[in-house]
């Protein structure tokens, strides 16, 4: 048994130590928004946040996450209250299949909660380890900027709130 | 660690410096020049320079990360602080445009810029020395027909009293031996070759020779293993611990395509070299490799691979070999998804066989880039999904698992500097 | 007068007739030209009507209203991330005078939707758009009829909003009222039902917001790949590791111990695993396929000499173009110029790989597939399995983005085989990586030579273009089209493959250029032999000869010394097509200023298949000299759809056109050895990553109110890809000719 702590609730996993975290997500925790797209770590399509910091869950066992905070795209919010990330993709209809873009949101939240300002160099060197392979990427783009302008309006209005989840 | 080694640096050559200063200390300017123009140039000449450009691999300290080629800006971290590459385009003002054939000749041969002053060996002027006046020429005429662009590099950061670059005349009296390549009659004309481009413009021995308190190469350790950019440099001499032992043909293939599957993919510093070699004739990287192999005592015929590594043993399965079957298994093991690409399988890694786990502990972190975005293997980081204790049990791991040889100290902490960038020493 | 526009009639009935079967899925003309220009349509359709409605005209197939109100519309079409299913929304809210929000919209299920075969070529709006707006425009008129019957007043004092129909006097019958004693049943539709008028539209034309997305940003189930159904199973396909392998052993002892093994399935060469979960099923397939012994043989051309491999082969040549003015021959022209242009295998790539679903209970057989055409897969698994059509049902569920005919089919017939072998369990099969990189059909490798020369009026005197190419559609087809039939014991071999008539083609799709040109000639060698496995890609051949087409009308602007916009506005008579071209032009800001050194600007334009959008694309690139890379700085679109029913939908998929088109043009490449293909990955086969998207992509879409829709999806690849090779000759002087324009190329090309 694996205690797994996912969007703020803990989990008993009993599964392979070794599975890596996305086939526990989808098959146990029965959680959508991580995708599989390679399982080879170079498409970030199954990106989580673990501590804050963006990880390919398609190769990282859950053995190794034992203690460490995950979140999901889940976890930022839900169709009817989306997280501001979420809210700026909606936004921009920043997506075409869509298959990559939970990923992409990943990568986004990760940066903007450590860059509350990032610039546009860093935008793009945040989101390299993701793949879209529908070439939504200019409205991408345009949508981590959005968010990064929401949150820091939602930070400024609401001091001490925490940005994200 | 450091900075008592840079102190110490920094004392012995500020007295060897007030010896050297009176002595040889003062060079004479070379008077500045109008840029030549393009079509001045042999046209063959120009391309003969590009290729020894490409050997030289000029264009990785001399461009910033995303800057202009040869623009300068490249920040090369030494022991001692980092130096930035200059300018290396033909701009009057903050490039070479001014410099004269005879500047650019006596800058490769003793290291000194066209004013006068004494250049950091960080442009490696102990290698440049050996190249021939010819070869220059073409290196000249290569660089004066780049794109003039205008930008200064910034300025060195580096500790008092190393900024006063008279000391490096005293330097240059310890360590700097000028003078053009002498081929060894006895030695195949290619190995002659090999040699020249080894020890002179490639100067694979800044990187692959250990350095001494002052930023020397060790000549008696010549190719021992080095260091470059927290990457551990491995020995390219008969302390080579590579499990299957370079051959010229391997050691080929590794230069020339950045795969020995018998080895490791070129990452870290080594990646740009062999981008760079994809534009060098053939020839000339046969050369290399047959000089190199020379060097390390390769046999002719490959030797038998090791025979792969036996199962895990099938004691309860520690927490590092779990991680393992999540994290490595999929593309390492022999029966992974990629089982008919041939990723180097990690019985034979040089990185996991080193007497030095950073080149290990670097790609476990940061994973192996696709240069340039062409084809070779890309691999995941693994910094942000496990803990520097994680990372230092893995590489324990596969270290025992796939080396048989014993654990490597202090892995952790080295993991911790690996992590931070701070592992130049 | 249209110059070029298409083929010669005679031509293109030939071309009719000829086309037999593959003519399903590639209709040739809009359906509200249809509408207007009634024939008769087979499937005894009605006439005057659009094709898919006549095809099936009971108005249920495609709408139903139930008693209490909801609204739900058919389409045989499926979503595949271009956002058909807002759009289809957007036109029956209109004509129906509801709410996008009050509709439910059912895509392609064998078991519910009118059959409209495959989703691809651009052609869902066409196709059935067209049909449901004038499902939606009967049913208005039987509902106001309806009502009329009632309230006792005529139609046409009624008003129809909200879902209600509305007397002046305030009474009002809601849609579920008046149907509820099965008004709509049995209703057929019929030709000369007016439409709504164009300028009455509230829904058309807006930028409506996709009505999948918010679930996608949030996790909600969107995919295939997120069905969970009770009682499913997962399993892997064991591939052979090269396309002639054959499977000379396999113990299977060991992984059927393995823990949540459920079995091992074997059947000729084909083998696969079905687990429990989805991990043991990942590891037992991989100690399988280290199980498994394969007898391989080299039997892939080298890929060194692909294009004289292709050129070598035995083609069927139609002269698909022929035009000659008398008086104007090539005595005129100027020095002729001659040009060779070629292009790799290249792949779809979809982010999630394929995957389905099947379950076999009760004797049927239901699939849950991602693939473009939901009534010919049943067609070919009915084939494979040997079961009556009634037993077989095919239900779309979204997948990623797939550009063409991926592995999706396959997938599909991997699940129908293992489902079959696991009666009662839901199988759920889904691709590795490596699976869909090397198994997916290709896009083709191609060749081409175009020859031509400037007259002395400083116009094309003539042209011959001529293009070698295999296949651009395999799709299923019968059961040989699915590739794991391939490899049963009792194997299914492919039909042979056949040209897609023009004037839509296939490998010379757009091989005609719309420009006026006095003297041309363009063949189409068809090569029926394929060293590869390959199939429709986003655009077909039409990638590659406007490509090709488009670097040659610079290589003769420049003959001419004429401004490249300049030159092809001098030969295009069409307005529509001239609007475009002048409006990215203008929008980009084109003028032959100096631009810093590096950098180039280029420009494409084509109008899809002759038929659909035209689309003009101008582009910035910046050449590194010294290694040659070339990144695309900015692009900027002109489109013309027709009447756009979501601007911003077009602007999306416009986009996207773009900046895959840039990928494929500047680094995609699959490779392959004797054997083996060998691009298994995202390194063996890089794409394009965000540190190359350019800095912006602008799209201006001009809308056409009232006039037909025109597809899309695949208008922008073929110009972006002439584009770009335009402005790295603009940066360089140096013209690249072979796709894609890697780094190495340019250096090479360039020299020092
Ligand atoms: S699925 Fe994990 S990186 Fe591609
Ligand atoms: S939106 Fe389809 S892959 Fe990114």
């Amino acid at each position: 048994m694996i205690t797994l702590s996912v969007n703020g609730r803990d989990h008993q996993i009993d599964a392979d130590p070794a599975t890596p975290l996305l086939y526990v997500l989808r098959d146990d925790l029965h959680l959508n928004a991580a995708k599989f797209g390679c399982g080879l770590g170079q498409c970030g399509s199954c990106m989580v946040l673990a501590d804050g910091l963006p990880v390919v869950s398609c190769v990282t066992p859950v053995v190794a996450l034992e203690g460490r905070r995950i979140r999901t795209v889940e976890g930022l919010g839900g169709a009817d209250d989306p997280g501001p990330v979420q809210r700026a993709f909606i936004d921009e209809q920043a997506a075409q299949c869509g298959y990559c873009i939970p990923g992409f949101i990943i990568s986004a939240q990760a940066l903007l909660e450590r860059t509350p300002s990032p610039s546009d160099a860093e935008i793009r060197t945040a989101l390299k380890p993701n793949l879209c392979r529908c070439g939504t990427h200019i409205r991408i783009l345009r949508a981590v900027r959005r968010a990064a302008d929401a949150m820091r309006t939602s930070v400024a209005a609401n001091p001490g709130g925490e940005g994200g989840q | 660690m450091r900075i008592p080694r840079i102190v110490g640096g920094a004392v012995a050559l500020a007295v060897l410096g007030a010896a050297g200063f009176t002595a040889i200390a003062w060079r004479s300017g070379i008077e500045p020049i109008d840029p030549p123009a393009s079509a001045s140039f042999d046209p063959v000449q120009v391309a003969e320079g590009a290729r020894l450009a490409a050997i030289g691999n000029c264009m990785q300290c001399h461009t910033a990360p995303d800057g202009k080629p040869f623009a300068g800006g490249y920040p090369l971290k030494t022991p001692f602080g980092t130096i930035f590459g200059t300018n290396i385009t033909p701009d009057p003002e903050t490039g070479i445009g001014s410099w004269s054939e005879a500047a650019f000749q006596r800058a490769m041969a003793e290291g000194v810029d066209r004013a006068g002053s004494h250049l950091y060996p960080g442009f490696p002027y102990d290698h440049f020395t050996k190249v021939t006046e010819r070869d220059n020429r073409a290196l000249y005429a290569f660089l004066m027909t780049r794109e003039p662009v205008a930008a200064d590099a910034p300025p060195n950061q580096l500790p008092w009293p190393l900024t006063f670059r008279p000391l490096l005349a005293g330097w240059k009296l310890l360590f700097l031996e000028t003078g053009e390549f002498r081929p060894d009659p006895s030695k195949p004309e290619d190995w002659n070759r090999g040699a020249y481009l080894v020890e002179g413009l490639s100067h694979c021995g800044a990187c692959h020779t250990p350095r001494n308190a002052l930023g020397a190469e060790e000549k008696d350790k010549s190719f021992g293993g080095g260091e470059s950019d927290g990457w551990h440099a491995p020995a390219l001499n008969q302390a080579s611990t590579a499990p299957v032992p370079w051959t010229k043909d391997s050691l080929y293939s590794y230069l020339r395509t950045g795969v020995s599957a018998d080895h490791a993919v070129a990452s870290g510093p080594m990646a740009p070299v062999v981008r760079n070699l994809s534009r060098v004739p053939d020839t000339d990287v046969q050369a290399i490799a047959t000089y190199v192999a020379d060097r390390m005592g390769a046999r002719e015929a490959p030797a038998d691979p090791p025979t792969p590594a036996a199962e895990a043993p099938r004691q309860p399965e520690g927490r590092a070999a779990t991680i393992y079957r999540g994290a490595c298994a999929t593309c390492h093991d022999a029966n992974g998804p990629l089982q008919f690409a041939s990723p180097v399988g990690l019985d034979r890694a040089t990185s996991l066989a080193q007497p030095d786990p950073r080149n290990a502990i670097q790609v476990i972190l940061h994973g192996v880039e696709t240069p340039d975005a062409k084809a070779a293997p890309l691999m995941p980081g693994f910094a942000n999904a496990l803990t520097n204790a994680q990372v230092a049990d893995l590489a324990a791991y596969l270290r025992t698992r796939f080396t048989g040889q014993p654990v490597w100290d202090d892995l952790e902490a080295e993991v911790g500097r690996a992590r931070t960038g701070d592992s130049s020493e | 007068m249209k110059h070029s526009k298409g083929s010669p009639p005679e031509l293109s009935r030939r071309a009719f007739l000829g086309g037999g079967a593959l003519l399903v899925g590639f209709t040739l003309m809009p359906g509200r030209l249809l509408a207007q220009a009634p024939r008769e349509a087979k499937g005894g359709g009605d006439v005057g009507l659009p094709k898919a409605l006549g095809a099936d005209p009971a108005l249920e197939s495609w709408i139903r209203i139930d008693a209490d109100g909801a609204i739900t519309v058919f389409t045989g079409k499926a979503e595949l991330g271009q956002g058909i299913r807002t759009a289809l929304i957007q036109v029956a809210a209109e004509e129906l005078s509801v709410t996008p929000a009050d509709i439910t919209l059912v895509t392609a299920d064998t078991g519910r939707t009118p059959n409209e075969s495959f989703t691809a070529g651009s052609q869902s709006m066409q196709e059935s758009g067209t049909a449901i707006l004038h499902a939606a425009a009967q049913v208005r008129a039987i509902l106001l009829g309806l009502a009329a019957e009632r309230l006792g007043l005529p139609a046409e004092r009624l008003t129809i909003a909200n879902a209600a129909v509305t007397a002046p006097g305030g009474g009002s019958l809601g849609f579920g009222e008046l149907v509820a004693d099965g008004g709509l049943r049995e209703a057929t539709a019929r030709p000369g039902t007016a439409l709504k008028p164009v300028a009455d539209y509230t829904v058309i034309g807006q930028g409506v917001r996709r009505i999948d997305i918010p679930a996608k940003v949030t996790g909600g189930p969107a995919y295939v790949q997120d069905l969970r159904l009770p009682g499913m199973v997962h399993a892997r396909v064991v591939r052979p590791p090269s396309p002639s392998a054959r499977l000379r052993g396999v113990d299977t002892g060991e992984v059927e111990r393995m823990p949540g093994v459920v079995g091992v399935h074997r059947d000729g060469d084909y083998l696969a695993v079905v687990a429990e979960r989805e991990w043991q099923a990942i590891t037992a397939s991989r100690a399988l396929a280290s199980a498994a012994v394969w007898d391989e043989r080299p039997s892939l051309p080298d890929e060194n000499d692909i294009f004289d491999t292709l050129l070598g082969l035995r083609s069927e040549d139609t002269v698909i173009h022929d035009r000659r003015l008398a008086g104007t021959g090539a005595a005129g022209g100027g020095r002729r110029l001659s040009a060779e242009f070629r292009r790799g295998y290249q792949i779809h790539g979809s982010i999630g790989p394929s995957c389905a679903v099947g379950l076999f209970e009760d004797g049927g057989m239901t699939v849950w597939s991602h693939a473009q055409g939901m009534f010919p897969l049943r067609a070919a698994l009915v084939e494979m399995l040997g079961l009556p059509e009634d037993r077989v049902r095919c239900i779309h569920v979204e997948g990623s983005g797939c550009y063409g005919h991926n592995g999706a089919d396959d997938a599909g017939a991997d699940a129908a085989l293992l489902a079959r072998a696991f009666p009662g369990r839901p199988v759920r099969v889904q691709w590795m990586r490596e699976d869909e990189h090397a198994w997916e059909p290709f896009g083709p490798a191609m060749v081409s030579r175009a020859s031509g020369s400037v007259g002395r009026d400083g116009g094309i005197a003539d042209l011959t273009y001529e293009v070698w190419s295999n296949a651009h559609s395999t799709r299923p087809g019968g059961a040989g089209a699915l590739m794991p039939a391939w490899h049963l014991a009792q194997p299914f071999e492919p039909d042979p493959p056949k040209p897609i008539p023009q004037p839509a083609g296939g490998g010379d799709r757009n091989a005609i250029p719309l420009y006026a040109i006095p003297n041309a000639r363009i063949v189409h060698h068809f090569l029926p032999e394929m060293p590869l496995r390959v199939s429709a890609l986003r655009g077909l051949g039409a990638y590659m000869n406007v490509f090709s087409l488009e670097s040659f009308m610079d290589e003769l602007a420049r003959e001419a010394g004429t401004d490249p916009v300049e030159f092809r506005l001098r030969h295009l008579d069409d307005p529509r097509a001239r609007d475009v071209v002048t409006l990215a032009a203008e929008r980009f800001g084109w003028s032959a200023a100096r631009l810093p050194s590096g950098h180039g600007r280029g420009f494409g334009f084509a109008r899809y298949k002759n038929l659909a959008a035209y689309c003009a694309v101008a582009v910035e690139v910046m050449v590194a000299r010294e290694t040659g890379a070339t990144r695309l700085l900015r692009a900027v679109a002109a489109i013309d759809s027709g009447q756009a029913v979501n601007p911003d939908g077009i602007r999306n998929q416009t986009e996207g056109g773009i900046i895959q088109s840039a990928s494929w043009t500047l680094m995609e490449r699959a490779r392959f050895d004797r054997t083996r293909v060998t691009s298994l990955d995202w390194s063996g086969y890089p794409i394009l990553r965000f540190d190359q998207v350019p800095e912006s992509v602008d799209v201006h879409v001009i809308d056409r109110p009232g006039s037909p829709f025109l597809g899309t999806g695949e208008a922008a690849q073929g110009p972006t890809a002439g584009a770009i090779a335009n402005a790295v000759a603009d940066a360089t002087g140096a013209r690249l000719r072979e796709l894609p324009l890697t780094s190495d190329r340019v250096k090479a090309a360039i020299g020092v």
